[in-house]
């Protein structure tokens, strides 16, 4: 029973990891169509520059941690900003090319990664109270999984309040509808692209900062790694639905974790045969459009 | 009606409102307007006419830089055809597309409210007022999702968009297509208090409604213009109606099918 509850608990906390990725991917989608492969590299960074920032006020404070969260996230931001503008918004409306811009884009930023910081993980000092366990029903709880799921539910609560009562956030859910539709109503919808970058570019390194208290070690791969499990979660959610994102993130990691530790460290093998089941069952995802 | 309805502001001048010259577009690399060049008259409703898939959503689309275009568009003296979008929609044109493009999960007041513009050509109190008016309904069912309104609402809530802003003229693309015929008569109503504060390039398929509301037309026919003139130089001449559009008109319509829709066969059927 408790490791069950163990189980259960950590499948969250990774599922807020995975959902803080997968976030932006379906943003972004939903929007632009296009699928982003250099999300994954904004997560990398965000870890690496918010973890710089810990460090210089002190490595496992909590001001370190609060204030490395925070540059975390404004590094992703800044960063998918200047992706989309840069390189993104010249392609306008090219799909293709789009796509094969952030994949180079990946390959190149990982490179650049490993010759500035090194390429292989490097271990990292952790709050102390992070480093513990909580008891709860009998179970130890790593204080992460809790971290994680608050961070990913102030994120998931923060998306939807944003796109709800704003006037952007009325926009973009708009443009995810009828993008065409939107500027024959006056309105210059490269500007949300920009800022669905930045919100998705935010989440994926605020993401970043938190793998690494729960990995306890930061590495030029963690993105590359993590983004792999967004994708599909972002395909088993359906392609562009926030919702769908947070759900499908929850059952893929709670599933990766019962599969791990009851069926022989299968958890990967499952949630690649998940896919393959909702792909065929329900193509356009579980809360997607039927393409 | 005419009251509160917000009056054009500009004199009654000769030059065109929208000038189209040698407008080609193609879509996914297919020409479907060729060399296409006419003229929308600064007050009342033009009325561009042709069989179905003659190239007249592809014409509008064009103008509003929605397509890959080429040649000359001249909105009130000022070229527009280099310009994205919403720069031509920000100087004054509405756009209102064939079937209507409401967002469907959107409710009706945020539709609404997407639609609102601010600047020289944006949305006023007055304008506000003559949608409220023209439209109760929509004031009505303002929390409703657009995507559950009939037809008819749905085509309000488009019309709304563009009627809430001081556009300079409006391009209408087959508003009544669809709909049951009081539905229609109600659209037209619409239409013609619309056109009293703002000239309105019209894409209609309904004869009697392009009777009603019409003062010119231009024809094409296969991408390009084969007849402009006076609306009642071609509604009165059968032998052009049916050459143009394919179609008898029925000239004494019967007193109780006076709201039947008479629409224009399909070209090639
Ligand atoms: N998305 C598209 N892809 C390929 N061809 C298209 C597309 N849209 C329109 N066309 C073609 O362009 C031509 C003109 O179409 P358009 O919709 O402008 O005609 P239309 O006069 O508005 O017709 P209708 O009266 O049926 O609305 C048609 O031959 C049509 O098949
Ligand atoms: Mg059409």
């Amino acid at each position: 029973m408790s490791t069950l509850i163990l189980l259960l608990v950590t499948g969250v906390g990774l599922g807020g990891l995975y959902f803080l990725v997968a976030s932006g991917l379906s943003l972004i989608y939903g929007l632009m169509g296009v699928l982003n492969f250099a999300h994954g590299s904004f997560l990398t960074l965000g870890a690496f520059v918010g973890l710089a920032a810990a460090q210089a006020v002190g490595a496992g404070t909590w001001g370190g941690l609060l204030l490395g969260l925070l540059v975390g996230a404004l590094t992703g931001a800044v960063a998918a900003a200047l992706t989309e503008l840069g390189l993104i918004r010249p392609l306008y409306n090219r799909h293709i090319e789009q796509v094969l811009v952030t994949v180079g884009l990946s390959l190149a930023t990982v490179a650049l990664f490993e010759g500035i910081w090194g390429p292989n993980p490097r271990n990292i000092t952790t709050n102390a109270w992070l480093s513990d366990t909580t008891e709860l029903l009998g179970a130890r709880i790593p204080n992460t999984a809790f971290l994680n799921i608050l961070a990913a539910a102030l994120v998931l609560g923060g998306i939807v309040a944003f796109l709800k009562h704003t006037r952007y956030g009325l926009i973009i859910r708009a443009g995810v509808e009828n993008r065409s539709m939107v500027t024959a109503l006056g309105i210059d919808v490269r500007k949300a692209f920009t800022l669905v970058f930045a919100v998705g570019g935010a989440a994926a390194g605020l993401g970043g900062v938190l793998a690494t208290q729960s990995l306890n070690y930061v590495s030029p791969h963690m993105g590359a790694s993590l983004l792999i499990f967004a994708f599909i979660v972002t395909v088993i959610g359906g392609m562009g639905s926030l919702t769908g994102a947070a759900v499908a993130s929850v059952v893929v990691a709670v599933l990766q974790q019962l599969a791990n530790s009851y069926l022989n460290n299968s958890g990967d093998l499952i949630v690649v045969l998940l896919l393959a089941i909702v792909l065929l069952v329900r193509p356009s995802g579980l809360m997607g459009r039927t393409a | 009606m005419s009251e509160h309805s917000p009056r054009q502001d500009r004199p009654r001048e000769a030059g065109p409102i929208l000038s189209v010259r040698g407008l080609s577009a193609r879509i996914a690399g297919q020409q479907v307007v060729h060399d296409v060049s006419f003229d929308v008259a600064a007050t009342g409703v033009t009325a561009l006419l042709g069989r179905n898939g003659v190239g007249k959503t592809s014409t509008l689309k064009a103008v509003m830089g929605l397509i890959e275009r080429s040649g000359e568009v001249v909105l009130d003296g000022a070229r527009v055809d280099a310009e994205r979008t919403e720069r031509i929609v920000c100087r004054g044109v509405g756009y209102v597309p064939e079937d209507r493009e409401v967002f469907a999960g959107l409710t009706v007041a945020e539709n609404l409210r997407l639609a609102e513009r601010t600047g020289d050509h944006g949305t006023s109190p007055a304008r506000k007022r003559l949608v409220a008016d023209l439209f109760p309904d929509l004031t009505q069912r303002a929390q409703q999702r657009a995507g559950t309104l009939s037809g008819g609402q749905q085509q309000m809530v488009s019309l709304a968009r563009a009627l809430l802003n001081e556009n300079r003229i409006l391009l209408v693309d087959e508003p009544t297509k669809g709909l049951a015929p009081r539905i229609v008569s109600e659209v037209a109503d619409a239409l013609a208090a619309a056109a009293r504060t703002v000239p309105i390039l019209l894409v209609e398929q309904n004869l009697q409604v392009i009777d009603r509301l019409a003062d010119r037309v231009v024809v094409i026919d296969a991408g390009r213009v084969v007849h402009a003139g006076p609306a009642r130089e071609l509604l009165d001449d059968q032998a052009m109606i049916q050459r143009f559009l394919g179609v008898h008109a029925e000239s004494e319509p019967a007193p109780d099918q006076v709201h039947k829709a008479v629409t224009i066969a399909e070209g090639g059927e």
